[in-house]
């Protein structure tokens, strides 16, 4: 038994251990900067001080007065000024379109590599993940060629639109070219979860649905479809969370009108040098996918039970 | 007019021949077997009916009705598949709620009629379990509950016992018979096991290589199997090669190469020359240390005991004839504490009546 935990720990330990290094305490720090000041010049207002006369460390602050070093300024100003709302509306808007998009794409691709002959399968998994070899931001700056006016792609698009008498269109730096884009990046990571799921799908089920009466149709709705969820819900987790918090394709394809929840975070941080509220921000994002993800959970566990 | 009529269907794929010329038909109501080994084409057959297959030529009438190219979900065919394919996201009652479902059945008449094939079954305290939650003879019971539930004209069973231990599948074949009688549906059951044919069945077919070997009764297709494959396949069976030698008013005379002279009854085509076999049921056969001539068992060897295998409710004796041949006899364990009468190497004799054999020729 001993020998047992020992061994849990041994494998669980390092992974752990990491997390709390890497994920846990830095959001504890940054939980904490969200109620701090900024600093004169940018970051957090110092806790503590090295005297140069003495030198040594010395608190700043006095234990017994949080309001010299904690405050809820940063929170009153994301409510406050609704232009941090909105963003956050578009972003959400924007990695929920990625989202339906990259489903609506992925999952006829992944259903015909999940029933295509075995030994090509592999083969087919592999031409998803075959853009991953490149390094991402080449990718994306191939897309700013790709969308440029000078490109072929945007130039044969304005010559069709002009026959019928709309445009020229600007295709870089637009909404469109953003989800695009965001689409084109994130689409692997749907096709994955749902091939990994629909090629465990037991063929017979479909076999006794027809011969029960159901047509294509059903067939796919009644049987395919509700027996996908688990790889669906996986697959758009995988696609949203990240889409969400983006900010190098906004920033590269986006333009001006473009930018993101991801973009004004990194602002904060790198540009205005303001943590608090760029910590703000940040805790705010997290609160909303913890929400997002579990108003999903309650309305998908009500009680199908005793439906017929 | 029969319910379903199948007219010599041919079914290749690829070079092989699945299903070669079969005819045969089943009435309304009936309890029919397609009993064969692995490969024998039953599968096939089966698929057809249920619309998953379609034949390379021949027809299948369904109520005088030619079926080719109805699709599966057209036909008022169901299946009740090996594996049982319950939906695993579906409660048993929605399971068995789907067929009405997909039949555009009104909610209300749905409630009902689960509920009722749900008390058929008696799985009733079970509706809201998944099927996960259920064991394999509830998951057999939900499997026949679903495709009866909206009376098909026709219940296809592909094997639906074997995937239960011996003792569940001797209940379920009980349950099975009561149901057919009760809803009175044509059940076309495919099984590759002859104890559950023969127990099971108003009539088989036995399928050997694509063809019908023999299609009867299950009596008839025991006592007087028409071929040696038949003969073998359907329960134990002794195997004698023999000559016809004489045929004369009601008997035939086949001699036995290395043992003697055995009668049987005459079988239409069989005459003197011709070779065949004798096929002989352990159980017809008496054995003893000594029989007396003339109680009615005109065939007569001596042997000696080869081998002996205790069965519990039987003891089956493995007797060698003259000539190398091994026959299988069996005594009933019927005397308290007596279970074994002979050892190996005794020397016994042999008698069965003249009717007990049936000779098939070649």
């Amino acid at each position: 038994m001993r020998n047992n935990r020992l061994a849990k720990w041994l494998i669980s330990g390092p992974p752990l251990l990491y997390l709390l290094l890497f994920f846990a305490i830095p959001s504890a720090i940054m939980a904490f900067a969200a109620f701090r000041f900024p600093g004169d010049y940018g970051g957090l207002l110092p806790l503590m001080n090295v005297n140069p006369d003495t030198g040594k460390t010395e608190l700043l602050i006095n234990a017994g007065n949080y309001a010299d070093f904690l405050t809820l300024e940063n929170f009153t100003r994301f409510f406050q000024e609704p232009v941090f709302f909105e963003l956050f509306l578009k972003s959400f808007w924007y990695a929920g379109l990625t989202t339906v998009i990259c489903l609506a794409l992925a999952y006829p691709l992944a259903w015909l590599i999940a029933r295509s002959p075995k030994k090509h399968r592999d083969l087919l998994v592999l031409m998803v993940i075959l853009p991953f070899w490149s390094n991402f931001l080449i990718r994306v700056y191939s897309w700013m060629i790709i969308l440029g006016p000078q490109g072929y792609f945007a130039k044969s698009i304005n010559a069709v639109l002009g026959v019928i008498g709309i445009g020229p269109v600007q295709l870089l730096f637009s909404h469109f070219a953003v989800i695009l884009v965001l689409v084109y990046v994130h689409l692997p990571f749907m096709v994955l979860p749902l091939y990994a799921n629909l090629e465990k799908h037991d063929m017979n089920l479909l076999d006794a649905a027809q011969d029960l009466g159901a047509n294509a149709w059903q067939r796919f709705w009644r049987i395919t479809w509700p027996l996908s969820l688990p790889g669906v819900w996986a697959g758009a987790a995988l696609v949203f969370i990240p889409a969400l918090g983006m900010f190098a394709v906004p920033d590269l394809v986006g333009g001006t009108d473009g930018i993101m929840i991801g973009n004004l975070i990194k602002q904060q941080f790198l540009d205005s040098r303001d943590w608090p509220f760029g910590s703000v921000l940040s805790i705010m994002l997290t609160l909303a996918v913890l929400m997002l993800a579990g108003l999903a959970t309650l309305i998908g566990r009500g009680g199908k039970r005793n439906a017929l | 007019m029969a319910l379903l009529e199948i007219r010599d269907v041919v079914k290749t794929f690829g070079d092989f021949t699945a299903v070669n010329h079969v005819s045969l038909s089943v009435e309304a109501g009936e309890f029919f077997t397609l009993l064969g080994p692995s490969g024998c084409g039953k599968t096939t057959l089966l698929r057809m009916l249920a619309g998953f297959e379609q034949p390379d030529s021949g027809q299948i009438l369904l109520d005088g009705q030619n079926v080719a190219g109805v699709p599966p979900e057209k036909r008022p065919v169901h299946t009740v598949f090996q594996s049982y394919a319950l939906f695993p996201h579906m409660t048993v009652a929605q399971n068995i709620a789907f067929p009405l479902k997909m039949a555009k059945v009104s909610q209300a008449d749905i409630k009902a009629r689960v509920d009722e094939v749900l008390d058929d079954v008696r799985l009733t305290q079970f509706a809201t379990r998944f099927p996960h939650e259920l064991s394999g003879g509830q998951r057999q019971r939900v499997a026949i509950a679903r495709a009866l539930v909206n009376r098909p004209r026709l219940l296809l069973l592909d094997e639906p016992l074997s995937a239960l231990d011996a003792k569940l599948r001797e209940d379920m074949q009980i349950e099975l018979i009561n149901l057919q009688k009760e809803v009175g549906i044509t059940f076309v059951y495919v099984t590759h096991d002859q104890g559950e044919a023969l127990a099971l069945s108003h009539r088989i077919a036995v399928m050997n290589k694509g063809e019908v070997a023999q299609l009867d009764v299950p009596e008839t297709i025991y006592s007087y199997p028409n071929s040696r494959f038949v003969a073998d396949f359907i329960g134990q069976c002794n195997l004698l090669d023999a000559t016809v030698v004489g045929i004369d008013d009601g008997k035939m005379k086949l001699e036995i190469e290395g043992v003697g002279i055995a009668e049987a009854l005459p079988v239409p085509g069989a005459k003197v020359g011709d070779k065949g076999t004798l096929t002989l049921r352990p159980e017809k056969i008496r054995l003893g240390a000594t029989l007396p001539a003339g109680d009615g068992h005109e065939v007569h060897f001596k042997g000696k005991v080869h081998d002996c295998l205790f069965l519990g409710d039987v003891t089956i004796y493995i007797v060698e004839l003259d000539n190398g041949t091994l026959v299988e006899t069996m005594l009933p364990n019927a005397a308290s504490g007596r279970a074994r009468f002979f050892d190996d190497n005794d020397q016994v004799e042999l008698a069965w009546r003249f009717d007990a054999g049936h000779f098939v020729l070649a």
